[in-house]
């Protein structure tokens, strides 16, 4: 046994796509492999290493009763536990479901009703356990998730700004699209993490980091009713990937069932 | 005969979402079998309903952080379908350009780190880098050629953002595209090695009589349009899914078991595209496939990973072939008016074709989705590949039967986050 920290990756109701951001750090991931024993980690390898663990990374967001129990074990096995991305830190896409009827939902999809187990909600992990730090993201950014490793290693706090989008497009250069060309974007109430891409490519921020901290995703609401923007199309723009984090859902709902 | 015993996966590992495997035997015999999806729902065909037609591909990108950019052509070309509209030209040529870095990125993560640990014995690539350093090197680096095309063109690898009915936000200039051309030309010549690579593992003698199914076009090696074909006479146009397949619900798998109304099980992926379609590989795929010893069908599925070495070398080939010949198109998108129909459309993702259905109403809302992913289509496939394996092969002991059953999911490339919209493995013996 090595002395090394021990890494767990653990996986709830999501696509995947925040884990595969460690195996996507090419350039870094035989460095990392070096600094830590990556422990438990199923999507990438079939060993397993007991815990405790010294770094958890926890994706996905907790739908099923059996989900919300396993959360606690994995707290339980976890000396530091970050969550990573939307699904964990807001409930992910699925918590579109927190505003239906999850019956009506199984019906829709699934021919056989009693087979499928699930809570009528979709909630961050958060909202069962104390986490440690939360990176945002649908997905998160690599480099983010590197600065949450590298900071873990070195013992101090994760340096991740909290400001909003629109600080990253005025570093990036790119002229306001909301100004310029009238387009609703979210970037003002957005956390920033991905570098501004949306606007860079001719669009909206759609909201993928989630909540900025301190947004006022009310007056953004009215500047985008002063767009031209439909009350609909500004309820289903709040209701996507972190719909159900707070400042978001607050907004949606007061334009929306 | 001999007693029963139990094989069980709880949680089976390198594949992408949870499933598990769970076996019974009596002597040689297989009492039970199954193959189960464990991964909660996420209920993407509901909550599609009374969204925006334009919103899907951002979506529906979101059921899969390995192949985004399959969700959401399949998504686009069927808004596309419902409104009447072919994308032609520049537009449709980049549309095959982003998803060849969809193919490299994903091929080059199977074969390299969920698939040849299981040849060499390894348990993750991790491992398998102490004594094969040069080949993880090799598969990061081909990874990272395809996540770079995917960027450049997406905006970024995992969901991009620059994806939208009837074509992109922004298209690339020609300028950068040509200078992703040097990192290519080496990632040709490393996909050619990688499938010599592959082609000298240890394969077991393991044969099966698949139908396989595919997309299949006239002019190309089929990617994001063409025909539905199989190798036993079905041709059929993507609207006509719903007339030739059916999806069941079964106890064990949150993940619908799509099967052949005529038949039963099929095979999609790279085995069936490459059985389809391999006249149509670039020359030096098709170099790469007689040098491996590939014959005009492959239908032993631990061979898998030598076809998606082959079509990493035909991804890398075409990429630089679609970048040789690119104009930046007057417009970045074309207009689609999907308004009061339905439309159908397919994709081959890395793991097979993709199917997808939208009826949209008259203000522009989804009405209904139905999304049946590769791995979906799969699942009877890999469950009778597990039963006609252990024939002859209950004798091994539990770890190595395992192991070598686990490996034989492994061929499908299966991706559980997708199916549910699944692995873990159990053996009984009696």
């Amino acid at each position: 046994m090595s002395d090394r920290p021990k890494l767990a990756v653990w996986k709830f109701a999501s696509c995947d796509g925040c884990q595969l951001s460690l195996l996507d750090c090419e350039d870094e991931l035989l460095d990392i492999v070096g600094a830590v024993d990556i422990a438990y980690f199923p999507e990438a390898t079939r060993d397993e290493i007991e815990g405790p663990y010294d770094l958890s990374l926890v994706e996905g967001s907790v739908t099923t009763a059996h989900d919300a129990a396993r959360i606690h074990e994995v707290r339980q096995v976890s000396k530091t536990l970050v969550t990573i991305g939307a699904c964990a830190t807001a409930g992910g896409i699925q918590s579109l479901k927190n505003w239906a009827n999850v019956d009506d939902f199984i019906s829709i999809v699934y021919a056989e009703p009693d087979y499928i187990e699930s809570l009528d909600t979709s909630t961050p992990i958060a909202d069962h356990i104390d986490v440690d730090f939360e990176l945002r993201g649908c997905p998160i950014a690599k480099t983010q998730l590197l600065e949450v490793i590298a900071a873990f290693l070195q013992r101090r706090a994760p340096n991740i700004p909290s400001h909003s989008v629109c600080v990253e497009c005025k570093l990036r250069g790119t002229a306001c699209v909301m100004v310029a060309q009238q387009l609703p974007c979210l970037g003002p109430v957005t956390h920033a993490g991905c570098g501004a891409i949306c606007p860079a490519y001719n669009r909206g921020c759609y909201g993928c980091f989630g909540p900025a901290e301190s947004a006022n995703v009310t007056s953004l609401a009215s500047w985008w009713l002063k767009l031209g923007i439909p009350e609909d199309d500004l309820v289903r723009s709040l209701r996507t990937f972190n719909g159900y984090a707070p400042q978001f859902r607050e907004v949606s709902e007061t334009y929306g069932q | 005969m001999g007693s029963e015993r139990e094989i069980a996966v709880d949680y089976l590992a390198r594949v992408e979402g949870e499933g598990a495997m769970y076996l019974r035997l009596r002597g040689d015999e297989v009492l039970d079998l199954k193959f189960k999806i464990f991964e909660p729902p996420r209920f993407f065909e509901a909550f599609l309903r009374g969204r925006k037609f334009w919103e899907v591909p951002d979506i529906t990108a979101r059921i899969c952080g390995i192949c985004p950019i399959a969700y959401q052509t399949s998504s686009c070309n069927a808004m596309e379908h419902a409104a009447g509209v072919d994308l032609d030209g520049q537009l449709r040529a980049l549309r095959r350009l982003i998803y060849c870095g969809e193919w490299i990125e994903s091929h080059g993560l199977h074969i390299f780190f969920l698939h040849a640990p299981d040849f060499l014995g390894y348990q993750s690539a991790i491992d398998m880098a102490g004594d094969h350093l040069e080949q993880v090197q090799t598969g990061l680096r081909l990874k990272k050629m395809g996540n770079t095309l995917m960027t450049l063109l997406g905006g970024r690898e995992i969901h991009p953002v620059n994806i939208r009915v009837g074509g992109f936000y922004r298209v690339p200039t020609k300028a950068a595209l040509q200078d992703l051309v040097p990192e290519l030309e080496w990632a040709l010549g490393a996909a050619i090695d990688t499938t010599r690579w592959v082609a000298g593992l240890d394969f077991p003698e393991f044969e099966r009589d698949y139908e396989f199914v595919a997309l299949r076009h006239p002019d190309e090696y089929a990617i994001a349009s063409g025909r539905i074909a199989s190798n036993r006479g079905l041709d059929i146009a993507v609207e006509e899914w719903p007339e030739h397949f059916e999806e069941s619900h079964v106890e064990w798998s949150n993940a619908l078991h799509a099967r052949l109304k005529t038949g039963g099980s099929y095979h999609v992926g790279p085995m069936a595209r490459y059985s389809l379609n391999s006249e149509q590989l670039t020359p030096a795929a098709r170099r790469a496939a007689a040098d491996a010893g590939l014959g005009a069908q492959c239908t032993n599925p631990f061979q898998s990973i030598i076809v998606r070495a082959v079509e990493l070398v035909f991804a890398c080939e075409e990429t630089l072939r679609l970048i040789g010949q690119y104009e930046p198109p007057p417009a970045p998108y074309v207009e689609v008016a999907p308004e009061g129909n339905t439309g159908h459309g397919a994709s081959e993702a890395p793991r097979g074709i993709l199917y997808h259905r939208y009826s949209v109403d008259d203000d522009g809302l989804i009405t209904d989705a139905q999304i049946v992913p590769p791995t979906s289509q799969n699942q009877l496939s890999i469950e009778e590949d597990l039963r006609s394996y252990v024939v002859g092969r209950a004798h091994l002991p539990d770890d190595d039967l395992q192991w070598q059953l686990e490996q034989a999911i492994r061929n499908y490339d299966p991706c559980i986050s997708c199916a549910t919209h699944f692995l873990d493995l159990t053996v009984d013996r009696e």
